[in-house]
């Protein structure tokens, strides 16, 4: 079967995405969770354990508490309170830890260290899986068992005030609730006051149980400026004021005698040395955690907090309030909060504790009566039968006291063994459906590369032996063998695996699929090996000394495809990984500033220079327009030094990666509010130049819509509040600028119509390359206008620069040193990798820019949110492979098979790296910074697979030229 | 055929080597707590006014540089002050490419310069001292198959290793090891040191096993 390069390119990319999927399924544990669909009860709950005869009273446990007021500070880092400065920055906070009855911990936060899966943590017990961070971007009402259902079903009245991603998570929870939007980052004093002004109020009436306050401020002060400002110490001061506040309300409430009350200081997660948070470092994890509450313990000086998981809260929470435990919860209460109350209660709340952990570890283990932990739950919870005998028989001796107390050691060591083995199971891999995308992924690789000579040759197709193989003996024997290995390995003891509960017909598809591979693989390698037999001995001299003569270029653009791809095995390479395009972009100019200096000088003496007899020629053919040529030839010349330049501006415009993200860069002194003007200048000039280089290859009608969506761009960065508007009042009051967005859309809209339309009419109709180039150009301006709609202001010079380069190098460099389509392709995806680090990415999930999901949209719509977002991300490597196309069908005449070559490169390069990383992340899975470094990339990594695979499908349409 | 240029090059290349092995040595005797880490500036200065000093006068004694036709003081003087001036030069041009590079522009410019200077004393004075203030057989020397005599050859390949040690050089910067090394420039400097050295004995050793197919053009 004989297909085209591009086709069989993209084919075998989609073909990727699908095993890489696989993959990604299998590698991302799904969160530890209870087969049972319905939430915990309260007459669920297990009778109090009593050796001989049933137990009969007591089913639900006292609660400890009436009322409990939870205060979440975001962001709030555990030395902000318990550090040297917390006596600065939180004083009465203090002197509460110190003196006043209370307990302290810190709370471990897990990783992923982001606002969404933290309050997921707190509320239902479980540790989200890395997972739902992905899902951070919409975040649809928690369906899982939680603390605030279970509080709303037993009829306690909560509050809410903060962050409103709480209100999309338990809509109709609360009794009364403001949310406020994290949306503007650059506010941190209206979200506080949004939620302060509701305190007095709130406090003074008696009708609620559960209050709880989410304040942003401090994140948002840490997202601008850091852990260090000047900023933090009147924020935190601010949130000690109101701790103070409530508790002196509560303090003022108590004295009616019923149940105390309780005030919970906590943060959701912590914030890094550079004031972002997301990945696993310390001063992310760690949190405080203030208990307050008249029934512990007054303390008489300052103790060293304890350590416990953020998590242990929710159960701690559920017994305090009388609540049964959320069904996933993997912590343990906090034993310092029950102290206080008898040991009969204290047993108890500890035997529902484990009973609801010990039935989660049924669920989600198949092994668990191994486990230690349950083991030591059976054997506390049958000394606690007996203690119950003894105690109900009236027994008040000095033994039962210490009896009591051993059953109590018992079960917190059960609770500490099932809690750890729970937690440790999202460690646990799915490594049959691992391997089975990573044998996929490898299998097309392969085929790929032995494809290459076919590929990359004249005709541009690739000759598959797709129906020998399929009626090949070799291929039922290997369907037969593969089929036989799924049935063996999903028949065995572990159950849990994606790749086994998939249907028949899918799995037999997959099968069918990987042998037929498998063939085609063999019939591929046994076609080149002929080759190498035939002329033995004789033929690798011939080839490397006269074929494989390799330029300078090629070797580094060799080199430096294979040293990046084994870059990413060290975390601190991809981390910095922006730091290795860098520098091979770096590298790639002054080898094309070689290449040019070669030509043009080597041109010059040209005549006397008989070695080169083709390029003297020319140079006399040249001679005729001499100022032309040499103007042309100081252009050509100086533009490998501009890119270089361009690209040393661009890297301080946005500090990325992790070592060096703290250092001041252009980006932020272009946004800090003192500097407006001159972003308006800069943004304003951009555009125009924008305009200036996009219109020359466009319609007079497209010319006119892209300079009104141009203009529309500035008016809705007016509007949002970026830039300056000339004739603009200052008071103005920021819109979300939805009118000026989608004034801009209509006229993107406009432009790609008119580009779909021209390219369709010469496909169909006539076989015009002309037309054929125009409508691609168009398609491209409509992107550049979508890019730079969505782009930051301060980031309108990376687009800038970016068509700045793109149309240098095509005019002098590309087209005059007849760079071959394999060349360009390279040269291309790294300058498109690079300017994906421009931007201001990095491969850590917390620099994805969400706002852009909401440009020109009122509210949250998941489908236009994810693809703006998707695009924006991906907008510096999308460009340049938009610009490849458009660069290669416009050299069509040169070589007809470019576009195709092109397309071929461009799969090779994205699968290699994709490829090497899916064995890279599995050999390193237990890897300290596996889901803080590797997992995230590992993100990035397929959805840059998946971009690829559609810009791939655009080349095929591209492909098709008028048959010979 | 070349045996006794072959020889010359050993020799010298010897020479330049125990220079620099000596700059790393002696100023541990005159100056306390030196050492390449610590005092790195101080190691760099030593080793390039090594390496120049001796480059100078040993292809001066050997008589490579091509002879001038006029004898004159003002021509000789003259080409003195160019010599001078390219070796400006060429610092500002390696100090820029480093800058470009992705070294701070302000920050540590000193450092910078002076891993200029060391790139200038291992790259740009050999062809000084070969070539002569000569640019178009700078360009002659650095295109393609444009070699005249061994001594260009050895030219090519010492300055190709240096400039690929210093390259390499940078790739440890971004490990988070935290060793002394890693400090900016010293893994770039050692890694020019080591890529120099390497072509020096590279360079020998390499037309030694290529002398049968090297065919260099007359004069
Ligand atoms: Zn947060
Ligand atoms: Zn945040």
């Amino acid at each position: 079967m004989k297909v085209r390069s591009s086709v069989f390119a993209s084919t075998i990319l989609i073909l990727e995405v699908v095993g890489v999927a696989l993959f990604l399924r299998g590698f991302f544990p799904v969160p530890v969770k209870s087969s049972l669909s319905s939430k915990n009860k309260l007459s669920d709950l297990p009778p109090e354990p009593l050796t001989g005869g049933p137990s009969n009273a007591s089913g639900t446990p006292k609660p400890l508490f009436k009322r409990v007021v939870i205060m979440l500070v975001d962001a709030l880092r555990e030395d902000f309170v318990f550090g040297p400065n917390g006596r600065m920055f939180m004083p009465y906070t203090r002197h509460v830890i110190e003196r006043g009855s209370s307990l302290s911990y810190v709370a471990k936060a897990r990783p992923p260290t982001v606002t969404m899966p933290r309050i997921k943590a707190l509320t239902t017990g479980s540790i989200p899986g890395f997972i739902d961070v992905v899902m951070n971007l919409n975040s649809p009402a928690l369906l899982e068992d939680n603390l605030i259902w279970q509080a709303k079903t037993a009829g306690k009245k909560i509050i809410f005030y903060g962050d409103d991603t709480w209100v999309r998570l338990f809509p109709k929870h609360f009794m009364e609730h403001d949310g406020t939007t994290s949306f503007f980052v650059s506010d941190y004093t209206e979200v506080d006051n949004n939620v302060t002004r509701h305190l007095d109020s709130t406090l003074k009436r008696d009708d609620w149980d559960v209050l709880i306050l989410h304040y942003l401020g401090l994140d948002h002060i840490g997202h601008i400026s850091g852990p260090h400002s000047s900023l933090i110490q009147p924020k935190l001061l601010e949130m000690d004021d109101i701790l103070k506040k409530i508790h002196g309300a509560l303090v003022s409430k108590e004295a009616d005698g019923s149940l105390p009350y309780l005030l919970v200081l906590c943060g959701d997660h912590g914030m890094s040395e550079t004031g972002s948070h997301g990945g696993s470092s310390e001063p992310e994890i760690n949190t405080p955690l203030v208990l307050i509450s008249p029934i512990f313990k007054r303390k008489a000086e300052m103790e060293k907090p304890g350590v416990v998981e953020q998590v242990d809260l929710t159960p701690t929470l559920a017994l305090g309030l009388g609540l049964p435990i959320s069904q996933n919860s993997v912590g343990h209460v906090i034993p310092g909060v029950l102290e206080e109350s008898s040991l009969r209660e204290q047993l108890r709340f500890l035997h529902l504790n484990g009973h609801q952990l010990s039935c989660l570890l049924k669920d989600s283990t198949p092994e668990y009566e191994k486990e230690t932990g349950f083991e030591q739950f059976r054997v506390a919870e049958k000394a606690h039968g007996s203690w119950m005998k003894l105690y109900l028989e009236g027994n008040t001796s000095e033994v039962l006291t210490n009896m009591g107390k051993k059953v109590l050691k018992q079960y917190l060591e059960a609770l500490a063994a099932m809690s750890s083995a729970l937690s440790k199971q999202l460690g646990k891999y799915d490594m049959y459906s691992m391997i089975a995308g990573m044998v996929f992924v490898f299998q097309l690789l392969l085929v790929l590369l032995l494809a290459m000579p076919e590929a990359l040759s004249g005709s541009a197709s690739v000759d598959l032996p797709v129906l020998s193989s399929l009626l090949s003996l070799p291929f039922y024997l290997l369907c037969l063998f593969l089929a036989s290995v799924h049935v063996l390995v999903c028949t065995s003891a572990e159950s849990s695996c994606y790749f086994c509960s998939l249907s028949w017909g899918l799995v037999f598809a997959a099968v069918a699929f990987s042998s037929a591979m498998f063939c085609i693989l063999i019939s591929l390698a046994r076609r080149r090996l002929p080759f190498g037999s035939q002329f033995h001995g004789k033929s690798p001299q011939i080839s490397s000394g006269s074929e494989w003569m390799l330029s300078e270029l090629d070797v580094l653009l060799l080199a430096g495809t294979v040293g990046h791809t084994l870059s990413l095995a060290a975390s601190s390479f991809v981390e910095e990984e922006h730091q290795t395009w860098y520098f091979l972009l770096n590298t790639l100019c002054l080898t094309v500033f070689q290449d040019v200096c070669r030509k043009y000088f080597r041109e010059q003496r040209g005549s006397g220079d008989e070695e080169e007899p083709i390029l003297s020629k020319k140079s006399q053919t040249f001679s005729h327009s001499g100022s032309d040529i040499y103007s042309e030839k100081w252009l050509a010349l100086a533009t490998p030094p501009f890119t270089l330049l361009c690209c040393r501006l661009l890297r301080s415009l946005n500090q990325t990666g992790v070592q060096w993200a703290h250092l001041p860069d252009v980006g932020h002194w272009l946004n800090s509010s003192e500097h407006k003007v001159i972003l308006s200048l800069l943004s304003a000039f951009c555009l125009g130049l924008i305009y200036l280089l996009v219109q020359r290859r466009c319609s007079w009608v497209s010319k006119v819509a892209l300079a009104f969506g141009l203009v529309g761009v500035y008016s809705y960065r007016a509007a949002v509040g970026n830039v300056l508007f000339p004739w603009q009042h200052s008071s103005r009051t920021t819109s979300k600028g939805t009118v000026e967005a989608r004034f801009v859309y209509v006229f993107i809209l406009g432009i790609l119509f008119s580009g779909t339309k021209d390219l369709l009419r010469s496909q169909i109709i006539t076989a015009d390359s002309k037309l054929k180039s125009k409508g691609l150009w168009e398609i491209y301006s409509g992107l550049v206008l979508l890019v730079s709609l969505l782009f930051r202001a301060h980031n309108l010079p990376v687009l800038c620069c970016c068509l700045l380069i793109q149309t240098l190098m095509a005019q002098f460099i590309w087209k005059k040193l007849h760079y071959d389509a394999a060349q360009t392709t390279i040269m291309h995806y790294w300058f498109g990798q690079a300017f994906f680090y421009f931007q201001g990415n990095s491969n850590n999930i917390a620099t994805v820019d969400i706002s852009v999901g909401f440009v020109g949209l009122e509210s949250y719509v998941e489908a236009p949110a994810v693809f703006l977002t998707a695009l924006s991300t991906y907008a510096g490597p999308l460009l340049w492979a938009c610009h490849l196309v458009c660069y290669l069908s416009s050299e069509r005449d040169r070589s007809p098979v470019a576009v195709g070559h092109g397309c071929y490169c461009l799969a090779l390069l994205r699968s290699v790296p994709a490829a090497a990383y899916i064995v890279l992340v599995t050999v390193l899975r237990y890897h300290l910074f596996i889901w803080s470094v590797f997992s995230p990339k590992l993100l990035y990594e397929s959805m840059h697979l998946l971009l690829s695979a559609g810009v791939c499908l655009f080349f095929i349409t591209m492909e098709q030229t008028q048959p010979k | 055929m070349w045996d006794h240029e072959i020889r010359a090059m050993v020799s010298t290349h010897a020479l330049i080597a125990a220079s620099m092995f000596m700059a790393t040595v002696l100023p541990a005797v005159f100056v306390e707590g030196f050492s390449v880490y610590r005092t790195h500036l101080l190691w760099l200065y030593c080793a390039s006014g090594a390496v120049n000093v001796v480059s100078v006068v040993v292809f001066w004694l050997l008589g490579v540089t091509p002879s001038t036709k006029k004898h004159t003081l003002g021509y000789k003087l003259s080409r003195l002050f160019r010599s001078c001036l390219y070796f400006f030069l060429s610092c500002l041009f390696f100090h820029t490419v480093v800058v470009l590079y992705g070294a701070p522009l302000i920050d540590s410019a000193l450092e910078t310069f002076s891993l200029a200077v060391l790139l200038t004393s291992l790259t740009t004075m050999r062809c000084l001292c070969v070539l002569g203030p000569n640019v178009q057989a700078w360009i002659r020397v650095f295109s393609r198959h444009g070699a005249m005599s061994v001594w260009d050859t050895c030219l090519q390949i010492t300055v190709a290793c240096t400039l690929i040690g210093a390259w390499m050089g940078a790739f440890p910067i971004p490990l988070d090891w935290d060793r002394p090394w890693q400090v900016w420039p010293v893994s770039c400097s050692l890694g020019a040191t080591i890529g120099y050295l390497t072509g020096l004995v590279a360079a020998p050793a390499w037309i030694h096993y290529h002398r049968k197919h090297l065919t260099y053009k007359c004069k």
